[in-house]
């Protein structure tokens, strides 16, 4: 026998270690719609493997609240059996010996608080509230409900030019968001359960520029309505679209010079090319939209008139007023709003920041967008001071990492204090006060001022991305409900107390997604159709191939590269490269094709027409 | 010093004091069940919480130190909930069967379900399935475990053969035998010490009095009882009596009253396994150069079985002389059934002894020298014999003194000591020191020998000869000294090993309090009946003298060979080669 030795992992704890990745990629990839008691249940019994025992809370206590909970589960308990339940884990939370144990129990307490309704369901009618609705996850997690197995198959069979008119039937900006969307469709991706999920936004990127150019389908008879569209961005623009395809008459009123909105004038064209968006909003008005610029309903023209002059009114105007640090300093000349310099960069009027050190406040994507254009901009250096750890940024983990990677130096938990000034009213430096993350609250820890003194950081510019405000006021005024300066719209788009008026996207949501706009605009369409006393159906007539039998063997999933960061700070030009055709006949053959395989081939699996 | 209150008092404690201790200082007292201290400070059981002001957790009182200015409530309304709950849970996998179990007025939990006032269990019963023998001397009821982790802390720190251990994780995590499937497969000694440590029935001995109800019903049996030399500091505690009153006596009224035949005495067979001990060492002791030393003492069946389960090289060096109970059942069976004149196969032999190993050792293939099956039929715990006491209906506290039966109920205080640590060695010492020089020693003039001390040295001139002799007790140290000899660290002569802290006084088969170690005070006990006897030395014993002169001839003689005796190689633990 030997005094120590050195642990080394047998087959079964490596294996062991492999099916606890095989489990929490499970997790990610949990469908939506499932039974939360069955679900808690579940987590509790494997809560309840990892306890070694010792202690009587857990040990004993962890098994007896799964059997109360399979008593809920299988019907056989009463009202009270809820109480004993949260008695219990409470007792549990209490007294367990560590985290094993307690923080077991706090599970528990958090699900008979936060779904008490489904316990009591299946006590009183001994079944589960909830059915399967949603069978497709990347559908229904896509805001638009873009049916991406249907396209995905496509590509696979090289019919790019159908896959972009299977995506155009929900989403009319597949090249936009081929290069730019968040792809929520990706993050329940079932194809996770194997291995990793599926590229989907390359493989849009990749339909869209191999399918040449795809015409717009025709439009339905003209029904001689009129729709106002107030906003010309990826919201409006939809709603655009799909009313026209309708048969109505549709103008687009636009505040600046060109459309686009935020696609325009808040994401740099080295994340969408300026060429791109320009040809996508020229095909979208190619079914006939008209479209006036320069002009601000509100002030421009009364919203009132604009309302008495159409049949229906959407507003979309997005959220484009910068919010203030609110700061000591902040009138400084070289402070910038993110929003200003991003519009301007959108009219192609570049500011110089040659030898100029740039500091950025905030951790957002936008905060990464201003910083990158900063580094494109000649920037001398730039620092972007956030008040949370790096892992708090709210940005794509893969934009902080791209910024770092052109140079970005990332200070976290430091927040701005105040800005100092030179003598002639400039911005001298940003002082940061730094901090130490604190106690989780919504998910995120916040922080709070440690005791280490200020530190200045010299610089010339400060450019401020800490959120954006909406302009709602006008709309206010017309007598439309605003609550915390966004407008109030009902889930199906329509505004209470005014006749004819829809509103969707940013300035209803505050700052969110260009899919969830474009979602909001589609959603805007049905119902403003109905509205106007039709019923017409968005439809496509593009074949799905038949499933391929496929033993779903492992294989990773292809991530898209992008131009060395040495050479693309040099430009403005696009950074990712998308995928070979030979990427993307592979990572098209790993879709599950989970609208045949699974529930999908019962119910819900395919949307042909909304 | 640390300043704190706990229910409003205020309390000053020296730093590191546990709020459990910090509360018994002021007289609080906050209910515990797996605790024991410095054995068992884990946490596990969870019914020590109290509530400390400025924290939403509670914790445990057991092994959390208190801290300058600390607020404690130990009988909150949380604190009631949280303790209720946590009885609830371990009632809901015990198989609460109080009537039927032994430990039924003597049981922790029972206690604080009484104390706490708990009526009913909200949740399932899940009482685990119960397996392994019944017939192994010690049995684990896995229906009554309540995962204490006593009993593997105390055969992993105070014994070191760590038989017990966790198994399984989640709700079947289980104490379980450690390595092997069962316990009898398992090198565990017997030494019952994980019994005495159990605050449940969950390790309990296996009852033989229903052989000796009917071995007492049996007209022609002649039923014999020898009583070890502890069971007389202790019988009297499960059955409400004080030291001063249970003597000896009065246990042989009892015992008689039972129905026994011959009430006897192991002072009497101690007696002669000293004069058969201190022959063969002295024996030994001539011919220095080609015998391996130290000589160990054999009368612990627990340190046997270790020897041979652990330090097997050592097996040669015990001694060859039987352990007091079978000497005594060895003459039972043989002189005695000459005495009384009646075939050996009539008389039921039966001892009351402080020891689980014993029933294991009267049971070994080897232990029939007497030619009449078992020497000893049956091995009793002092626990037993009060239990049958109890069945007898007879009233403890109305006993009046008897004799003990002659020849074999007389024993020498030399005799007496044999229940307690050193006490081998000291009656030896005394006997020893007789044989070589012809005189009796003072019988106190080796008193260096006693104490409580796990490993005690000491050293005598034994007619010119220094003679270098070692006590142990426990059988950690003993793993200790073993280790210590075999790395030639230590050197002794003798050296006397007693597998039970504080020797038979804290033997696995006496009477249980829990968390209350009663070795020192019994102990003590057998101290003083050496003190106050008439008869100091083994070798004056008369009943010894005349057993050597009609029966057995010298000491080491042939009969005394065959009948006091045995090999250790005879018979094999469940690993032994």
């Amino acid at each position: 026998m030997s005094r120590l030795s050195i642990f080394t992992q047998n087959e079964a704890q490596k294996t062991v270690e492999q099916l606890y990745k095989d489990l929490e990629r499970r997790v990610v990839a949990s469908p939506p719609g499932l039974c939360p008691v069955d679900l808690a249940t579940s987590f509790l019994r494997m809560c309840h493997a990892q306890s070694c025992g010792k202690c009587v809370p857990c040990r004993i206590g962890l098994g007896q609240l799964q059997a109360l909970m399979e008593s809920v589960l299988d019907g056989k308990a009463q009202m009270k059996t809820i109480d004993v339940i949260e008695r219990t884990a409470e007792s549990i939370f209490l007294s367990a010996d560590c985290a094993i144990g307690y923080e077991a129990a706090r599970m528990v307490l958090k699900g008979v608080r936060g779904f008490r309704g489904d316990f009591e369901e299946h006590i009183r009618n001994g079944r589960c509230s909830g059915t399967v609705s949603q069978p497709v996850p990347c559908v229904a997690q896509c805001p638009a409900g873009v049916d991406v197995p249907g396209y995905i198959a496509l590509i696979h069979e090289g019919r790019y030019y159908d896959a972009v008119r299977l995506i155009r039937k929900d989403n009319p900006l597949p090249a936009t968001c081929g290069l730019i969307c968040e792809h929520p469709c990706e993050v329940r991706c079932r194809r996770t359960m194997v291995d990793d999920p599926i590229n989907i936004r390359g493989l849009k990127r990749f339909a869209v520029e191999h399918a040449g150019d795809v015409s717009v389908p025709k439009c339905l008879k003209p029904t001689g309505k009129k729709v106002a569209v107030i906003g010309g961005g990826p919201g409006g623009l939809s709603a655009a679209y799909y009313l026209a395809l309708m048969g109505h008459d549709v103008t687009i009123y636009e505040q600046r010079k060109q459309l686009g909105g935020m696609l325009r004038y808040g994401i740099p064209s080295y994340r969408l090319p300026r060429e791109t968006l320009d040809k996508e909003i020229e095909t979208l008005l190619s079914v006939g939209i008209k479209t006036v610029t320069n002009v601000r309903v509100g002030d421009d023209i009364p919203i009132k008139e604009l309302r008495e002059n159409c049949d229906a009114m959407y507003v979309a105007i997005g959220a484009h007023v910068d919010r203030k640090i609110g700061i000591e300093g902040e009138d400084a000349k070289g402070v910038l709003s993110a929003v200003e310099m991003l519009r301007s960069i959108g009219d192609y009027d570049m500011p110089d920041f040659s030898g100029k050190r740039v500091v950025v406040v905030g951790g957002g994507n936008v905060a990464m967008d201003v910083a990158r254009s900063a580094v494109r901009l000649k920037a001398k250096s730039v620092t972007i001071a956030y008040r949370r750890r790096k892992v708090d940024m709210t940005a794509l983990p893969e934009e902080v990492e791209g910024a770092v990677a052109e140079g970005c130096e990332v200070l976290d938990l430091h927040a701005p204090i105040r800005i100092e000034k030179d003598d002639q009213g400039r911005v001298a430096a940003l002082w940061v006060k730094p901090q130490i993350v604190g106690p989780i609250q919504d998910g995120r820890p916040k922080p709070v001022n440690s005791s280490e003194p200020e530190v200045r950081i010299p610089c010339e510019i400060v450019l401020v991305a800490v959120g954006q405000g909406i302009d709602s006021l006008k709309f206010g005024e017309y007598g439309i409900p605003i609550r915390r300066g966004a407008i109030e719209a009902l889930d199906w788009s329509g505004v209470k107390n005014t006749e004819g008026v829809f509103a969707g996207g940013d300035c209803v949501t505050g700052p969110a997604t260009v899919i969830r706009a474009i979602a909001a605009g589609k959603v805007a369409a049905a119902n403003i159709d109905e509205y106007l006393g039709f019923s017409h159906k968005v439809r496509n007539d593009v074949e799905i191939p038949p499933v391929r039998l496929d033993d779903r063997r492992s294989c990773g999933r292809i991530n898209l590269k992008e131009r060395e960061a040495a050479l693309r700070i040099k430009d403005f030009k696009l950074m990712e490269c998308g995928m070979t055709e030979e990427e993307a006949r592979q990572e098209s053959g790993r879709c599950l094709r989970c609208d045949h395989f699974g529930y999908g081939v019962f119910k819900g699996g395919r949307v042909r027409e909304w | 010093m640390v300043k704190l209150i706990i229910d409003g008092r205020e309390v000053n404690v020296p730093e590191n004091t546990t709020i459990l201790e910090a509360a018994a200082s002021v007289g609080i007292k906050i209910p515990t069940l797996c605790y024991l201290k410095n054995l068992n400070e884990i946490g596990a059981c969870r019914i020590c919480m109290v509530e400390i002001e400025g924290y939403e957790k509670l914790f445990t009182a057991c092994n959390n130190p208190v801290r300058e200015g600390m607020v404690i409530h130990t009988n909150s309304r949380k604190v009631w909930k949280v303790r209720r709950n946590n009885l609830q849970l371990l009632l809901s996998q015990h198989d609460v069967n109080c009537a039927l179990c032994v430990r039924n007025g003597n049981c922790s939990l029972q206690t604080l379900a009484s104390e706490m006032d708990i009526r009913m269990v909200p949740f399932d019963k899940q009482i685990p399935f119960q397996k392994g023998s019944r017939k192994f001397p010690l049995i684990k009821d896995y229906t009554k475990c309540i995962k204490c982790m006593r009993c593997i802390q105390v055969c992993d720190k105070v014994q070191t053969c760590s038989i017990w251990d966790v198994v399984n994780t989640g709700s079947r995590a289980t104490v379980d035998v450690k390595n092997v499937l069962r316990l009898e497969e398992s090198d565990c000694t017997l030494c019952g010490q994980c019994l005495t440590h159990c605050p449940v029935g969950a390790l309990i001995e296996r009852d033989d009095t229903g052989k000796v109800w009917d071995a007492l019903d049996d007209p022609e049996k002649i039923v014999v009882v020898q009583i070890a030399p502890s069971v007389r500091a202790a019988w009297g505690e499960d059955l409400g009596l004080k030291p001063e009153f249970a003597t000896v006596k009065r246990l042989a009224a009892a015992l008689r009253q039972v129905g026994f035949d011959y009430i006897f005495d192991t002072d009497f067979s101690a007696d002669l396994t000293i004069m058969e001990e201190a022959s063969e060492f002295l024996e030994k002791l001539k011919n220095k150069d080609h015998e391996k030393f130290p000589m160990f003492t054999s009368c612990c069946p627990g340190w046997v079985r270790f020897v041979k389960g652990y330090f097997p090289e050592f097996v040669d060096q015990v001694s060859t002389a039987k352990s007091p109970q079978q000497m005594f059942g060895a003459i039972a069976k043989s002189y005695y059934a000459k005495i009384l004149n009646v075939d050996p196969s009539r008389i039921f032999s039966v001892s009351i002894m402080p020891c689980i190993s014993k029933k294991q050792e009267c049971a070994l293939p080897v232990m029939n020298d007497a030619g009449a099956g078992q020497d000893v039929d049956v091995v009793l715990t002092t626990r037993e014999i009060d239990r049958m006491i109890k069945a007898a209906h007879i009233i403890p506290q109305g006993l009046k003194e008897e004799e003990l039966d002659m020849p074999l109920g007389l024993g020498s205080g030399a005799g007496v000591i044999f229940g307690a640590t050193g006490g081998v060695m000291e009656a030896a010492l005394r006997t020893a020191s007789y044989f070589v020089t012809g005189k009796n020693p003072d019988p106190d003039a080796f008193r260096q020998v006693r104490g409580m001390q796990g490993w005690r040295e000491a050293e005598f001139d034994l007619a010119g000869q220094t003679l270098k002799v070692a006590m142990v007790n426990g059988l950690g140290n003993a793993r200790k000294l073993l280790k210590k000899l075999k790395k030639g660290k230590v050197s002794y002569d003798f050296v006397e090993v007693m597998a039970c802290p504080g020797g038979c006084v804290g033997g696995g088969g006496q009477p249980i309090h829990d968390g209350y170690e009663m070795a020192p005070e019994r102990g003590e006990i057998l101290y003083r009946l050496d003190r106050q006897s008439q008869l100091r030395f083994s070798h004056e014993n008369p009943s010894i003298k005349q057993c050597y002169a009609d029966f057995l001839g010298q000491p080491l003689s042939e009969r005394a060979h065959h009948l006091l005796h045995t090999d250790h190689h005879a018979w094999k633990m469940p690993g032994e080669l």
